[in-house]
């Protein structure tokens, strides 16, 4: 792989659901590194945006490539490869609640990459340390945290196996201001110690300020506006001037139906 | 709507969902032939399937061969057939009621359970998840199911013939007085080796379609609580309903020209 060649390129990505057509020629490039936060508002397609990239979801049309590979001409093994990539944080935490804690944050370590219990262990300990969790919520079970630690704990399943692109889908959604700030940090410190390619989808500008060293707006199935992120206050496009500043008159009118 | 569009389009539906249940029993099923198989997670569901479903199985078993005696009896008595009952009792419980009452109670408990707990895990994104972190959920949620419930199945069968013989000896020997010894050597002398096999295979067949049902319905639920919930009553009322009419056809398959 080249230096220069993107880490996750979509071009011309569409994807309806029956007569709703969610994403409509989506294009948007990654750097390897780099850390890009796609905002815009409920059912924009934000997270069918990240569900496409994954496999989770198959687009209609255009291509997405990761590390130069078109993950629809993609073979089994290739597949799994590609999915060896990735973490990801989930808008709900998304914690296996039948396992304890640490065997969540250890699951790829065990099941996909066979490392031995003890090992697995400990790193996923370290881990839980590194997002500021003592070892004893190790032995817990996720409903037994707040979602606050849930957060933490889905924080660190996405890193634990040090992943090459981590995807963040709404990290601070349904947390205080304090804790959302403190998730924002450790979005930032582990981002920048595992030196990831990082795409997240948020509706908090706060959060998207931290994070983000690019930021990309999305409206109505495109990406109508990018750029760093010091150039969102003044880019000249009453979209993103409507969304950063939470207005309800301007041209954006919120979809009611979630895709 | 014009009634024969109503029709038409009811019609497509059932093939549809007929089409996607096919090609989901597909995939599950070759998932069981290929590695990796995730042991811990297949014992388990035998575990959850099979031991914590005895209690309610036996206890279904024993009235219902209970049952079966004293009707027999009622019956019997009227051309004074009773030295039939034994024989009846344990031919009906290897044949037919074993396997079917315990199918229909373990779709109850374990179907219902099975779609619960996957539907919850479809709409909490877990099953996502699972596909983020390197692993099928195919693999890793419905195959351990799957073969766990095709297996225990019969042994759980088997359980409920012995104790379902034993409710129908209980209630002959106490309540209508008959010999015990003579009652054993009846329940012995016209019972075939095929009789109970027969059950068997139907519980294997049962078991399949249980868990198959469970995972089908909470693989696929949608929509939150209520999705969870349709998809549970889903889970039991389609498991109940493919029972009995798979039973139907083993029987005339098993029993062909006998």
């Amino acid at each position: 792989m080249s230096d220069n060649q993107p880490k996750i390129e979509l071009t011309g990505v569409t994807k309806s659901f029956d007569d709703k057509h969610v994403l409509r020629g989506l294009d948007l490039t990654i750097a390897k590194g780099e850390s890009v936060v796609i905002i815009g508002g409920s059912g924009t397609g934000k997270s069918v945006t990240l569900k496409c990239i994954l496999g989770l979801l198959q687009h209609d049309k255009g291509t997405i490539k990761v590390d130069g590979q078109d993950i629809k001409k993609m073979s089994g093994t290739e597949r799994d490869e590609h999915l060896d990539k990735f973490g990801m944080l989930f808008q709900g935490s998304a914690l296996f609640d039948s396992l304890p804690v640490w065997r969540n944050v250890a699951f790829k370590l065990l099941q996909a990459h066979h490392m031995p219990h003890k090992e697995a262990r400990e790193r996923a300990i370290a881990t839980l340390a590194s997002v500021g969790l003592s070892p004893a919520v190790g032995d817990l079970y996720p409903a037994e945290l707040s979602g606050g630690m849930q957060k933490r704990v889905a924080l660190a399943r996405a890193i634990a196996a040090k992943p090459e692109i981590i995807f963040f889908d709404e990290p601070t959604t349904g947390l205080d201001p304090i804790m959302a700030d403190v998730i924002n940090e450790l979005i930032v410190k582990c981002v920048h110690e595992l030196g990831a390619t990082t795409l997240s989808i948020t509706h908090d500008m706060a959060s998207a300020r931290k994070i983000a060293d690019r930021i990309a707006m999305l409206h109505e199935g495109r990406i109508i506006w990018q750029g760093p992120k010091r150039d969102i206050d003044h880019s000249g496009n009453p979209y993103v001037d409507q969304f950063i500043h939470g207005r309800a008159e301007g041209p954006i009118r919120m979809q009611v139906r979630r895709f | 709507m014009n009634p024969l569009a109503l029709i038409g389009h009811t019609f497509l539906e059932f093939l549809q969902a007929t089409g996607r249940l096919g090609y989901f029993t597909a995939r599950a099923t070759s998932h069981c032939f290929r590695r990796p198989f995730y042991f811990r997670q297949i014992g388990k569901q035998l575990l959850d399937i099979g031991y914590f479903s005895l209690p309610v199985v036996g206890l279904t078993a024993l009235f219902t061969g209970m049952v079966l005696a004293l009707q027999s009896h009622s019956g019997f008595s009227r051309f004074d057939a009773e030295s039939a009952i034994p024989t009846v009792v344990v031919l009906s419980i290897t044949r037919e009621l074993g396997p079917v009452m315990a199918g229909l109670m373990v779709a109850g408990r374990i179907g219902a359970a099975i779609a619960a707990e996957l539907g919850t895990m479809r709409v909490t994104e877990q099953i996502d998840a699972l596909t983020t972190l390197s692993t099928n959920p195919y693999k890793y949620l419905i195959v351990p199911r799957l073969i766990a419930g095709t297996l225990v199945l019969p042994l759980l069968v088997l359980v409920a013939d012995i104790i379902g013989v034993f409710g129908g000896f209980l209630v002959c020997v106490a309540r209508l007085h008959f010999n015990a010894a003579n009652y054993i050597s009846q329940s012995w002398q016209y019972l075939e080796h095929r009789d109970v096999t027969s059950g068997l295979w139907k519980a294997a067949a049962f078991g399949f379609i249980i868990a198959l049902m469970g995972c089908y319905n909470g693989f696929n639920s949608k929509g939150g609580a209520q999705g969870v919930g349709t998809a549970t009553t889903n889970a039991v009322v389609t498991a109940s309903i493919l029972i009995l009419v798979s039973n139907y056809l083993l029987t005339g398959i098993l029993f062909a020209g006998k």
